[in-house]
C-alpha cells in the first residue's frame, strides 16, 4: 500500500471515528445531550485525534527510520575497498538505489515478473540492457554486489512496506475502539481535544526553535567536516580566494569579508544620511497630506524584490558608474563594481531607516520639542539638539540592523559587484562577497564531499554569527540606552 | 513684591525688530537649508525609483511584443512522411532539421517568387532570418495533424531574434556589421520584407505561456515554467505557513505562561526575522534535499524554505492582530461558559481573521520576490518541460519568477536584458495585485475598537 494510499485510508478512518464517536456518545445518553459533560462534536473529535495521532506519529517514524535501517544492513554488500571510504560509499548506496528504483520500473512495466526481478544474476543477464529496455538509463554495468544489495534492498523494502502498513491500520483502528469504549457520559471529551489542540499549537510554536536549531545544525555539521579537509587558521586568516576543483584550492575568508564590508560601508554612507533626513522630514516638517503620499511611495521601494535592484545595478547604475566616474577617472573599466552594489544596496535599505527612523523619532515626546522651542530654538536646533539625542539610540540600533541586512544582501551584489575576490582600495574595481561566493560554490552539480563546495557552509555560518552578533548587539543598544519617558 | 526696578542706562536693542541680525538670519538660514536637506532627500529616493521602474518599463514593454514573418508553405509528403502511409511513428523520424531545411526551401522559394532579393545574402542568409524554434513547432503541429500533409499552408513563426531586436531598436546597422550571427544586408532585406507585410510585429502570447529556452534562441524565451512555479510555490506557501504561523501566534498570546522558554521562542522568532535570506537556502539545500532527499529544483522544497522564511513575519502580524480584539470579547465569551480555547477559536480568531489575512498577503508577496534561498536548492536549473498537475507536479523541477530574472539576467545575449526586465513587469504585476488585495481586505474589513 502506497503512502499516499495508506493517508488517504487514515482520513477516511478518522471521520468513521468523528460519526461512530458522537453517535456513540448521543446514543449513550438517548439523544439527550444535556447529559453530556461536552458537547457531542467533541467526542468525534476525541474519535478523530484517537484515530489519527498515534497511526500518524508512528507512520511519520517508521519512514524516516526504515531507510536508515536498510542502509545501514546494506554496507555489508559493499565491497571492502568501498566500505572503507565514505564518499565511495555514499556512490555504492547511491547505485543500489537507482538499481533498485529500475528494477521497480522493469516489475512496473511487466519487462520482468517479481519473481525474475529478485532471481536476476548479473552474470547470466545484463541487467543494464533490461533496464534499458523500460527506459531505465544506467551509467555503466551492474556489479554483482549492487545488483544483490538491490534485490537485498527491494525485499526489505517491500517488508517494511507490508509492516508498515500493518502497524499503522492496527494502531488507527486500536485508537477507534478505545475512544469509543472510554466514552461514558460523563467523559472529560472536551478537555481531552482541547488538551491535543494546545498540544498542537505548542508544536507550531516550537517549529521557530527547530528552525534555529536545523540552521545552526545543517551549518555547523557540514563546516566541521570542512575544517578536517582545511585547516581552520588558513580559513579565518588567508589572503587569498582562489577555489579549484581539481584540489590546491586556496579558501582564505579575508578577501571576502573585505569585499562584504566594503560594500556594505559604501551602502551605509548613502542609506544612513538619506534614509535620517528623509525621516526628520516627514516626521517633523512634512504635513499630513505630503506624509500620507510620500510615506507610502518611500515604502514601496522596501516592498520591490531585490532581484529586480539587481538587474537594475547590471544594466543602469555600473554602466552609468562606468562610463561617467570610473573610466574617466581612470580607475578602471568594470560595469560591476563596489560602488554598484554599495550605492544600490544603499538604495534598498533607505526605506528601512527611514520608517524606523520614523517611528523612533514620533516616540521622542512632544513636551521635550515644546520645551526647546519656549527657549528660543528653531525647529533645526530641536531637531538636532534634542530629539535626535533623545533618538539616538533607537537609530543606532536602525542604523546596525540595516548595516546587518546589507551584508546579508544576495541577489545585488551577485548581478552588481563582481566575482574576483580581491583586497583593494578602489571602489571601482569588482570585488566579491561572502554572499556571493556562498551561491557561486553551492550552484550547480556539486558533490558535498570537496572543501571547495563545503566551504561555503563554513561562509555561511560566519555570515550567520555577523548578522546575528550586529541584530543581538543593535537590541542591546536600544534597551540599554533607551530614554524613559513617563 | 519687588520689581526690578527699570535702570536707565540699559542699553537699548540695536535695530529693529523688523530686520534680524546678522545671527538670526544664520539660524533662519540653517533652518531652511535643514529643511531642504530632507526635501532633497526624499525626492533623490524617489527619483530614483522613478528612474529604476522607468528603465524596467522601457526595456521590458519591447518583450510584450514579437517579430514574426508569415509565408506560405507546402508540407510536402515526399519530404515529410517518406512511405506515404501517415503513421504517426515513422513521420516522428523526421527530426527537426528536415523540416528546417523545408522552411527554409519555402522562405527562399517565397522571396524568389516575391521577387525581393538583395546582393549578398543567399539562401542560407535567408534562412537564419527564421527563429531555430520554427522547425521544431512546425515539427510538432504536423504530428498532431497528419492531415495538413500535402497542402499548403500560411505559417507564421518567430523572426530571429536579431531581426526582432532591429525591429525593436537594439540591433542596428552600424552593430550588425560587427556581429557574426546578422550582415546588414540581412537587416535590408527585413526592411523590405516588413515593407511588403511579410515580417511583422505582434503581440507575444508566447512570452506568458511558453518555457525557457537555450541562448540560442532568445526569441522564443518565455515565462510559463516559471510562473507554474511561482504560483505553486505560493499554494504551498500559504497552505503550510498560514496554519503554523496561526497556531503558534495563537499559543504565543492567548495560552504561553511567561517563562524562560517562551521568552527563547519569542527571541527565536524575531532573530530568525533578520536572519539572511540565503542561509534559508543553505539549511534548505542541507536539511531537505541532502538530509531527507527531496528532490532538487521541486516547488515543494523551494515552498518548504519559504514557509520557513515568512513565519517569522506572518506570526509578527497575526499576534499584533491578536492583540488589538479587546478582552471585553473574551470576557464576554467566558460570561457564558466557554473554556479559553472556545473564546478564542470561537470569538478572537474570526475577529483578527482580516489582520492576519493582510499579514500574511504581505508576508507571501515578500516571499514571491524571494531569489536567493531558491538559487541554492536548485530552481535555478535550466527548466523546459512544465511540471505536471499538482500532485506531483509539486516534486517536478520547476523555476520560479525572481529566478528567471536572475538567469535571463546573466546571459550573454542582450535579448534576454530585454526578456528580464518583461519577467520583472510581471513579477511586480502579481506583487501589485498581491498587496492591492491586502490593503482592500483591511480597509474593508477593519475595525476600531
Amino acid at each position: 500500500m502506497s503512502v499516499l494510499f495508506l493517508l488517504a485510508v487514515l482520513a477516511v478512518l478518522a471521520l468513521t471515528g468523528f460519526v461512530l464517536g458522537r453517535q456513540r456518545a448521543l446514543a449513550l445518553v438517548n439523544q439527550d445531550m444535556r447529559q453530556l459533560h461536552s458537547l457531542p462534536a467533541y467526542y468525534g473529535w476525541h474519535g478523530v485525534i484517537m484515530v489519527a495521532v498515534p497511526a500518524l506519529l508512528v507512520l511519520a517514524v517508521w519512514l524516516v527510520a526504515q531507510p536508515l535501517l536498510i542502509q545501514a544492513q546494506l554496507q555489508s554488500f559493499a565491497p571492502a575497498e568501498q566500505a572503507a571510504d565514505a564518499s565511495a560509499r555514499t556512490l555504492f548506496m547511491d547505485d543500489v538505489r537507482r538499481v533498485a528504483a529500475g528494477l521497480d520500473v522493469a516489475v512496473a512495466a511487466g519487462a520482468l515478473s517479481a519473481d525474475q526481478a529478485q532471481g536476476l544474476a548479473s552474470g547470466t543477464v545484463d541487467v543494464r540492457a533490461v533496464l534499458a529496455g523500460v527506459g531505465v538509463a544506467l551509467g555503466d554495468a551492474v556489479s554483482p554486489a549492487v545488483l544483490a544489495a538491490a534485490q537485498d534492498y527491494r525485499a526489505k523494502a517491500a517488508w517494511g512496506a507490508l509492516g508498515r502498513t500493518i502497524v499503522t491500520l492496527a494502531l488507527a483502528l486500536g485508537g477507534l475502539a478505545y475512544a469509543l469504549r472510554i466514552t461514558t457520559k460523563t467523559f472529560r471529551a472536551r478537555n481531552r481535544v482541547e488538551a491535543a489542540v494546545l498540544g498542537l499549537l505548542i508544536l507550531a510554536s516550537l517549529i521557530a526553535i527547530l528552525t534555529t536549531v536545523g540552521i545552526v545544525l545543517s551549518m555547523l555539521s557540514e563546516s566541521i567536516r570542512f575544517f578536517s579537509m582545511y585547516p581552520v587558521a588558513d580559513f579565518f586568516f588567508g589572503l587569498t580566494w582562489s577555489p579549484n576543483f581539481r584540489g590546491n584550492s586556496e579558501l582564505g575568508l579575508l578577501p571576502l569579508l573585505w569585499g562584504t564590508l566594503y560594500i556594505s560601508l559604501v551602502s551605509m554612507i548613502v542609506a544612513v544620511p538619506i534614509g535620517l533626513f528623509a525621516a526628520i522630514y516627514l516626521a517633523e516638517y512634512a504635513s499630513r497630506r505630503v506624509r500620507a503620499w510620500v510615506k507610502p511611495l518611500i515604502e514601496v521601494i522596501a516592498g520591490i524584490p531585490t532581484v529586480v535592484f539587481g538587474l537594475f545595478a547590471l544594466v543602469t547604475v555600473g554602466p552609468f558608474l562606468r562610463d561617467y566616474f570610473a573610466q574617466p577617472l581612470g580607475l578602471g573599466d568594470s560595469g560591476s563594481s563596489v560602488m554598484t552594489a554599495g550605492i544600490v544596496i544603499g538604495i534598498l535599505n533607505i526605506p528601512f531607516i527611514s520608517s524606523l527612523a520614523d517611528d523612533i523619532i514620533n516616540a521622542v515626546p512632544q513636551s521635550l520639542r515644546d520645551g526647546s522651542y519656549g527657549l528660543g530654538a528653531t525647529r533645526s536646533e530641536t531637531i538636532r539638539q534634542v530629539v535626535l539625542p533623545a533618538a539616538l539610540p533607537g537609530i543606532m540600533g536602525a542604523v546596525l540592523m540595516a548595516a546587518s541586512r546589507a551584508i546579508g544582501e544576495t541577489m545585488i551584489v551577485t548581478m552588481g559587484a563582481g566575482a574576483a575576490a580581491r583586497l583593494d582600495l578602489n571602489p571601482f574595481q569588482a570585488m566579491t562577497t561572502i554572499t556571493v561566493k556562498i551561491v557561486s560554490q553551492l550552484t550547480g552539480d556539486t558533490e558535498f564531499n570537496s572543501p571547495e563546495t563545503l566551504v561555503a557552509f563554513a561562509l555561511g555560518i560566519s555570515l550567520f554569527v555577523i548578522t546575528l552578533g550586529l541584530n543581538v548587539l543593535a537590541l542591546w543598544i536600544v534597551r540599554k540606552y533607551r530614554e524613559q519617558y513617563e | 513684591m519687588t520689581d526690578i526696578p527699570m535702570t536707565a542706562d540699559a542699553t537699548p536693542l540695536k535695530g529693529s525688530l523688523l530686520v534680524p541680525d546678522a545671527r538670526t538670519r544664520r539660524r533662519n538660514a540653517a533652518e531652511a537649508r535643514f529643511k531642504v536637506y530632507g526635501i532633497a532627500a526624499i525626492s533623490l529616493s524617489l527619483v530614483v525609483l522613478a528612474i529604476m521602474l522607468f528603465t524596467i518599463a522601457r526595456d521590458g514593454r519591447l518583450s510584450f511584443t514579437q517579430a514574426y514573418l508569415t509565408f506560405p508553405v507546402m508540407l510536402d509528403p515526399a519530404v515529410l512522411d517518406k512511405d506515404g502511409n501517415g503513421d504517426r511513428a515513422e513521420m516522428a523520424s523526421v527530426s527537426t532539421i528536415g523540416y528546417g531545411r523545408l522552411l527554409d526551401d519555402a522562405l527562399v522559394a517565397f522571396l524568389a517568387q516575391q521577387g525581393i532579393a538583395v546582393a549578398g545574402v543567399d539562401a542560407d542568409g535567408i534562412g537564419d532570418l527564421l527563429s531555430k524554434e520554427g522547425p521544431g513547432a512546425l515539427r510538432a503541429r504536423v504530428l498532431a495533424d497528419p492531415a495538413l500533409l500535402g497542402q499548403t499552408i500560411d505559417l507564421t513563426i518567430y523572426a530571429s531574434g536579431r531581426i526582432d531586436g532591429y525591429l525593436k531598436g537594439r540591433v542596428t546597422m552600424a552593430s550588425a556589421a560587427l556581429d557574426s550571427n546578422i550582415s546588414p544586408e540581412q537587416l535590408q532585406l527585413a526592411d523590405m520584407l516588413r515593407d511588403r507585410g511579410i515580417l511583422t510585429t505582434g503581440w507575444n502570447w508566447g512570452f506568458f505561456t511558453s518555457p525557457d529556452s537555450s541562448d540560442q534562441r532568445p526569441e522564443a524565451a518565455g515565462l510559463g515554467v516559471a510562473m507554474i512555479g511561482s504560483i505553486y510555490m505560493m499554494l504551498l506557501t500559504a497552505l503550510m505557513s498560514l496554519p503554523i504561523g496561526v497556531a503558534a501566534s495563537i499559543y504565543l498570546e492567548e495560552f504561553a505562561p511567561k517563562n524562560r522558554w517562551t521568552d527563547l521562542i519569542e527571541v527565536n522568532i524575531s532573530n530568525l526575522a533578520a536572519v539572511p535570506s540565503i542561509v534559508f537556502g543553505i539549511l534548505g539545500l542541507a536539511i531537505f534535499i541532502n538530509f531527507a532527499g527531496l528532490p532538487a529544483s521541486s516547488s515543494l522544497v523551494g515552498a518548504l524554505v519559504l514557509t520557513l522564511m515568512t513565519l517569522p513575519t506572518i506570526i509578527i502580524a497575526t499576534r499584533a492582530s491578536l492583540r488589538a480584539v479587546p478582552p471585553s470579547i473574551r470576557d464576554a465569551a467566558y460570561g457564558v461558559g466557554a473554556s479559553k480555547m472556545q473564546a478564542v477559536f470561537h470569538h478572537v480568531l474570526p475577529l483578527a481573521m482580516p489582520g492576519i489575512l493582510t499579514g500574511t498577503i504581505l508576508g507571501l508577496a515578500s516571499a514571491l520576490g524571494e531569489t536567493a534561498p531558491l538559487l541554492l536548492i536548485g530552481m535555478v536549473a535550466f527548466v523546459d518541460n512544465y511540471p505536471s498537475a499538482p500532485l506531483e507536479g509539486v516534486l517536478d523541477p520547476a523555476t520560479a519568477l525572481p529566478v528567471q530574472v536572475y538567469s535571463w539576467a546573466s546571459r550573454a545575449d542582450p535579448a534576454f536584458i530585454e526578456r528580464s526586465a518583461g519577467a520583472i513587469i510581471v513579477l511586480l504585476g502579481f506583487l501589485l495585485v498581491m498587496n492591492i488585495v491586502a490593503i482592500l481586505l483591511r480597509r474593508r474589513f477593519e475595525r476600531r475598537w
